[in-house]
């Protein structure tokens, strides 16, 4: 059988995590990379170790715990959901009610992490399977509408329940990464403080070029959260090649068949909301739990969007898709950003790109060429941010237009053209 | 809103907060109206709809103010009349503007998913809303409209000269659409929306009816965001949170059910009016907080789902194996 990867004799091997030798060699070169990366420890990916890039890694990384969780309900079970936000938020909630300080204005236990983290999935889940029933009923694009709702219904509590989110405006902070026993005891390891390195990372350093002592807080809460990320996403494999799974994609597909072969249409629904709350509520848990401290407005309808861009753009219904969206989604508004000010000093000091920086930066008052305003945003030309959600948008569109199946499909094409290379199929 | 400051006796109020739900619901309606023609023609759901309306809104406070046209070219005219001219410029304008919208991005996606398409306007809305924004420099800019705060009382009833304008010229919309239906076009767009392959077999152009659908869609959409950014309740005029208007308008539309005419105004009617009714009565109660009558609606909404999967007057889909 060797050199012929896609023959399988076995149906067993072809449902495998990794059925392929290749697949088996791409994710150990992903574990390598994701170990030595942040700690600067890899030849041209140097800067993979820079604190700026790490933290929105670990953005990246939360979404995409999230974002799994979207993708089983809205790529896998087909339940169209503009209402993740509102589940994130419960699981935020749940999360800083437990773990968070107590104040004057605000309730909070002070309890560890163990207990905090999962049990703001299982609230989210909760109140998943609690909203099931209606969506069960209601089918397609009037889905869509009811959980839009719930992200206005949600934002209206969340404005309101001073005592669980802080108030208006200013919110609260979140409980930090860092596993202690029970309350008030020191954390027997903390994810977000610099410190030395973890034992388990001391083989590191018999690489000849390497040498380090000591980690930053954002290479501990990167290590954190990508075994979280990675069992997350073996959860979610192992839920889609198996009954569950294969009852969502039928129901999918055309739930009344569905029904018709024996799939519980009811059931199945509910077990995806109730499952992909569970990811959006650890997800959301932990996003607040990274960035510090969230207002109550954050929830909002365009944190929605973003989730549902990310399956868009990464490719519905599938893990590798997951992560490629998300990826893109989050990093590419820095990129925009360091794009633009590359352009803007190429049009000031003239380089290759001056002509291009011309013609899309409007660099001073008096220069009336441009789309964006670089560096102020005052007067016409949109701001780096807004160039950003505008950039956002024509990416749904033109993805769904021109590749339904997202960058996962871009690679898929990629990857076939290749294979079959000189040939053209 | 201001005249419900003056402290009322139980009928006056009642009738006064009625009023203005209507007058409120007329805006939904509008709203609602162009979203369902949208979607009965062309089974698109328009996420992108309260940005087209800020648009609208924005083009006439850039046409009445910022530059004057038509009105300087006629500076013997009333203001209203050139207001008003202003007004159907900017509508016109937004309504190309649905049309070119439609032409780019809907129609390659003709026979593709529902959902695709839905999303494909979520993206749009992204886009058109930001740019709105940025040509608003993130404030707000008065519409320059001629409604001023005068308040006209009929008996108990109370309202300003905008309400009574967003009312009459609501129902004209739906006479004249009534009208369209009936016309070749408009029967070429009923038959379109019941059987795109079929309509097209029977030789009509259903390019050409998408783009009208968008048109028309696009025009009520800047209707709804010019009448809810004048008079009292629009005082500030148009600014980023005009776009907003469209996820109140929103439960409207779903409580009349997705494709139907009469459940847009119904629909809008009764959101409005439950709207400015809990704003009303329910405003007083500590407990819900601040906020709650923005929420009533969706309330309504999930509830009347519960029941009625499709809304009070929706078709109902018929599903086979």
């Amino acid at each position: 059988m060797r050199g012929r990867p896609n023959l399988y004799t076995e149906y067993k091997a072809e449902m495998g995590l990794f059925p392929s030798m290749s697949k088996k060699i791409a994710i150990g070169l992903l574990a390598l990379i994701a170990i030595l990366g942040p700690l600067a420890a890899l030849p041209f990916l140097g800067f993979a170790g820079d604190a700026s890039w790490l933290i929105l890694v670990n953005k990246a990384l939360v979404f995409a715990i999230a974002a799994l969780g979207i993708n089983l309900l809205t790529g896998v079970a087909g339940q169209v959901s503009l209402g993740h936000a509102f589940f994130m938020a419960v699981g935020a909630y749940t999360a800083v009610v437990l773990g968070g300080e107590a104040g004057n204005t605000v309730w909070g236990l002070g309890l560890p992490i163990w207990i905090w983290l999962p049990a703001a999935g299982v609230a989210a889940a909760l109140i998943g399977v609690f909203v099931a029933p209606t969506a069960v009923r209601v089918r397609g694009l009037y889905l869509a509408f009811v959980t839009l709702g719930l992200v206005f219904i949600g934002l209206y509590l969340w404005r309101n329940l001073g005592k669980i989110a802080g108030g208006p405006g200013t919110g609260r902070p979140w409980p930090e990464l860092e596993f202690a026993l029970w309350r008030n005891m020191d954390p027997l390891v903390s994810f977000t403080s610099d410190g030395p390195l973890w034992w388990w990372l001391t083989p590191v350093n018999w690489l000849p070029w390497v040498h380090i002592e000591e980690m930053d807080g954002e290479v501990k809460t990167f290590f954190f959260l990508v075994v979280l990320v990675a069992v997350f996403a073996i959860i979610a494999k192992n839920l889609m090649r198996t009954r569950i799974g294969r009852s969502w994609a039928a129901i999918r597909d055309r739930d009344i068949a569905a029904e018709v072969m024996g799939v519980a249409d009811a059931k199945g629904k509910t077990q995806a909301f109730g499952i992909s709350s569970f990811y959006a509520g650890m997800g959301g848990a932990l996003f607040a739990s990274v960035v510090g401290r969230i207002i109550p407005e954050s929830w909002d309808i365009f944190l929605s969007v973003e989730f549902v861009a990310i399956i868009l753009i990464g490719g519905a219904g599938t893990i590798v898709g997951t992560f490629l969206g998300t990826f893109f989604v989050v990093l590419s508004p820095r990129i925009v950003e360091n794009v633009t000010g590359f352009l803007a000093t190429q049009a000031e000091d003239g380089g290759p790109f001056s002509w291009l920086g011309s013609i899309f930066v409007r660099s001073s008052a008096d220069d009336w060429i441009g789309i964006v305003s670089y560096p102020d945003a005052a007067g016409p030309g949109l701001s780096v941010a807004q160039l950003n959600i505008v950039l956002f948008g024509v990416l749904i569109v033109v993805f769904l237009i021109a590749e339904p199946l997202g960058l996962y499909g871009i690679w898929l094409r990629a990857r076939n053209y290749w294979k079959g290379w000189p040939f053209t199929y | 809103m201001i005249a419900q400051a003056v402290s009322q006796s139980g009928v006056d109020k009642f009738v006064n907060a009625l009023g203005s739900g209507v007058a409120l619901g007329a805006i939904y309606a509008l709203l609602a109206l162009g979203f369902v023609i949208i979607f009965k023609a062309t089974q698109v759901v328009n996420f992108a709809h309260g940005a087209i309306a800020a648009l609208g809104a924005y083009l006439v406070s850039y046409f009445a103010v910022t530059i004057n046209i038509p009105g300087r070219w006629m500076t013997f005219a009333p203001d209203w009349l050139q207001w008003s001219l202003s007004a159907l410029v900017a509508v016109l304008l937004t309504a190309v503007v649905g049309m070119i919208v439609e032409r780019i991005t809907i129609r390659p996606m003709i026979g593709e998913p529902l959902f695709a398409i839905a999303m494909i306007t979520l993206g749009l809305d992204l886009i058109i809303r930001t740019t709105t924004n940025d040509l608003l420099d993130n404030t707000n800019a008065g519409l320059g409209d001629p409604f001023g705060l005068e308040v006209l009382t009929f008996g108990a009833l109370r309202l300003d000269a905008a309400q009574i304008a967003t009312i009459g010229v609501t129902i004209v919309v739906v006479l004249l659409l009534m009208w369209f239906f009936r016309t070749r076009t408009g029967v070429a767009v009923r038959a379109t929306a019941f059987d795109q392959e079929a309509a097209m077999a029977q030789g009509i152009s259903v390019g050409k009816v998408f783009a009208i659908a968008w048109g028309i869609g696009a025009a009520l959409a800047a209707l709804g965001g010019i009448f809810s950014s004048v008079g009292s309740r629009g005082a500030a005029g148009v600014s980023p949170f005009t776009a907003l208007i469209a996820f109140r308008a929103f439960p409207a539309i779903i409580i009349g059910g997705l494709d139907s005419i009469a459940g847009a105004v119904a629909g809008g009617m009764i959101v409005g009016v439950l709207e400015v009714m809990a704003g009303t009565y329910l405003g007083g109660i500590s407990w819900l907080g601040t906020g709650f009558s923005g929420i009533v609606p969706w309330l309504v909404m999930m509830a009347v789902l519960l029941v009625k999967p499709y809304g009070l007057f929706g078709t109902e889909e018929i599903r086979r194996v």
